[in-house]
């Protein structure tokens, strides 16, 4: 059992897709879990279908919504950082990486989870992700953390081969789809679609992909 | 203009922090699109002398490139940058130009109205 899990990812609904299932059930084990969630998502194009958001109304409708998922995973610390959408890689690295290290060195995670840095397609992303190897390359190797990432770029089996954390969450299913359809904005228009396909359309979700970060130094 | 170099374009965009420029900022499909292709949803926008003052400002990317420019209350940002240049005036000149040479946006900054 992990002593306290820290998930660092840029947008809401990150944690929804890939991860929320891993989560559900290690909150379902009592482990803690803190999610540090650096923007709004402010600069999200959907706005809901029909559209029930604007570009200023969206990032209180998307806290909301986050703060629906989070009790839905059973996530019970969430930070909102304060960074804005689509700026993140134009941060000063040192200092994202400081406010992360302040997190860590706070709640003290034995694992944590964000993208892998350079495999994860969105810029915010990827500047989440190395901001939190980062910080943790300032702690001493044998001090740091277990990391698992998420990765999803065309060429991140290629490069970091197979993913090395293949979880099943079926059991907690429900649990997941709650996550999911409590970012309304972001996530209705796609569900219906699934819905509508029918079948195996939404079979994905029930497997979640990890790779453990390697360091190197 | 000339394919983007990171140091330079770096360099040029630290000369502009901390002071009033003037910014011209504008996407772009062409206005002939949706015209061309019926399916396609054009949109684009434009902003011209816009006076704004960043405190810092930063190109990051592989080609094509993004800059970002952190205001004290907000944020100026264009994606798909591919060429630049320094205008005798010291003004800077950033566009993309998609695969036909086409402008698809741009991004200037100057310390006179353009």
């Amino acid at each position: 059992m992990e002593r306290h899990i820290l998930v660092v990812f840029p947008h809401p609904d990150d944690e929804a897709f890939g991860v929320s299932g891993t989560l559900a059930q290690h909150a379902e084990n009592g482990t803690p879990i803190t999610y540090a969630c650096l923007t709004l998502g402010e600069m999200g194009r959907n706005m809901g279908v029909p559209p029930f958001a604007n570009r200023e109304t969206l990032p209180l409708i998307r806290k909301k919504e986050l703060e629906e998922a989070c009790k839905a995973i059973g996530i019970g610390d969430l930070r909102l950082l304060g960074y804005r959408d689509k700026t993140v890689e134009f941060e000063d690295e040192e200092l994202l990486a400081d406010r992360i290290g302040e997190i860590i060195a706070e709640i003290n995670p034995s694992l944590v989870i964000t993208f892998y840095p350079g495999y994860s397609v969105h810029p915010d992303h990827d500047a989440c992700g190395a901001a939190v190897i980062r910080a943790l390359k300032r702690l001493p190797k044998d001090k740091r953390p277990t990391v698992h990432c998420v990765a999803f770029s065309k060429n991140c089996e290629q490069d970091l081969g197979k993913p090395d954390v293949i979880r099943d969450v079926s059991a907690v299913i429900d649990k997941k789809l709650a996550a999911i359809q409590a970012h309304r904005s972001q996530t209705e228009g796609l569900m219906k679609a699934a819905a509508k396909r029918g079948g195996d359309a939404l079979e994905w979700l029930k497997t979640e992909l990890f790779w453990t970060y390697k360091w190197e130094d | 203009m000339q394919p983007i170099d990171v140091c330079e374009v770096q360099a040029a965009l630290n000369r502009f922090a901390n002071q009033d420029v003037y910014i011209h900022l504008e996407t772009t499909n062409g206005a002939y699109a949706s015209h061309h292709n019926e399916g396609f949803f054009s949109a684009g926008a434009y902003i011209r002398n816009g006076l704004i003052r960043f405190h810092r400002g930063k190109i990051t990317g592989n080609r094509p490139y993004r800059v970002g420019l952190k205001l004290d209350f907000g944020w100026v940002y264009a994606e798909g940058l591919t060429d630049w240049e320094m205008t005798e005036k010291g003004q800077l000149l950033l566009a993309g130009h998609d695969n036909e040479g086409r402008l698809a946006v741009a991004l200037q900054l100057s310390h006179e109205p353009f």
